[in-house]
């Protein structure tokens, strides 16, 4: 019984982060400029990360957590690399 | 495809409860970052979904697999010890970036915001 509702609460998170993902997507595409789609890709890539939480605590597999801490490293790396590239223009000087 | 592990009733609420409200503070700094207006405010929204909404999912999947391995499991604490150092860090890069091109198309002598004599 329980195990069944915790299979519906996380099938509810993991639609609510697909749905706030959707969101993300939107400013990335319309953004009017280009540090608002660079903050949405940092937004994106949080979610993501998020979403592959919820599947590992779904099938029990460590697998998902490894992925995860990848795409945290990752992620800041490349925000960081694009906030660079639009102060300056480029990205090692 | 709906599963879930074998949890005993306790865990398996605590879990569902943590999971839940972390989603939903994803959900709320996506529509944020969806709805305001300028840019300096769309900054602070997503940062409730990789603080608050990072800590509480981090937090069900400990308390998930600490009580599926009857042993305590803390390497999640990983994510959530990186999540915090790197998002203040990147966010106050981006905020800066975005607050020179500001100045620069206005025709002001580019600043980034920090004092440099």
């Amino acid at each position: 019984m329980t195990t069944l509702m915790l299979a519906w609460v996380i099938t509810v998170a993991q639609v609510m982060l697909g749905m706030a993902m959707l969101c993300v997507a939107y400013r990335l595409i319309m953004g009017p400029r280009a540090q608002d789609r660079v903050l949405a890709l940092d937004t994106l890539y949080v979610n993501a990360m998020l979403m592959l939480l919820t599947f590992g605590i779904q099938t029990g597999r460590t697998l998902y957590f490894e992925a995860t801490l990848i795409i945290a490293l990752l992620g800041f790396v490349g925000t960081v690399a694009l906030a660079k590239f639009l102060m300056r223009g480029e990205v090692i000087e | 495809m709906i599963q879930a592990p074998d949890l005993p009733g306790w865990a398996a609420l605590i879990v569902a409860l943590l999971v839940l409200a972390g989603a939903t503070m994803t959900l709320i700094g996506s529509l944020g970052l969806l709805r305001f207006k300028t840019f300096y405010e769309r900054v602070h929204p997503p940062t409730l979904g990789s603080t608050m909404g990072m800590a509480l999912i981090v937090l069900g999947s400990i308390v998930c697999f600490s009580v599926l391995r009857a042993r305590p499991s803390v390497h999640e604490i990983l994510i959530g010890i990186f999540m915090t150092a790197t998002t203040p860090i990147a966010f106050m890069l981006l905020a800066r970036a975005a607050l020179y091109r500001d100045r620069a198309e206005q025709g002001l002598e580019p600043r980034d915001g920090a004092d440099r004599s």
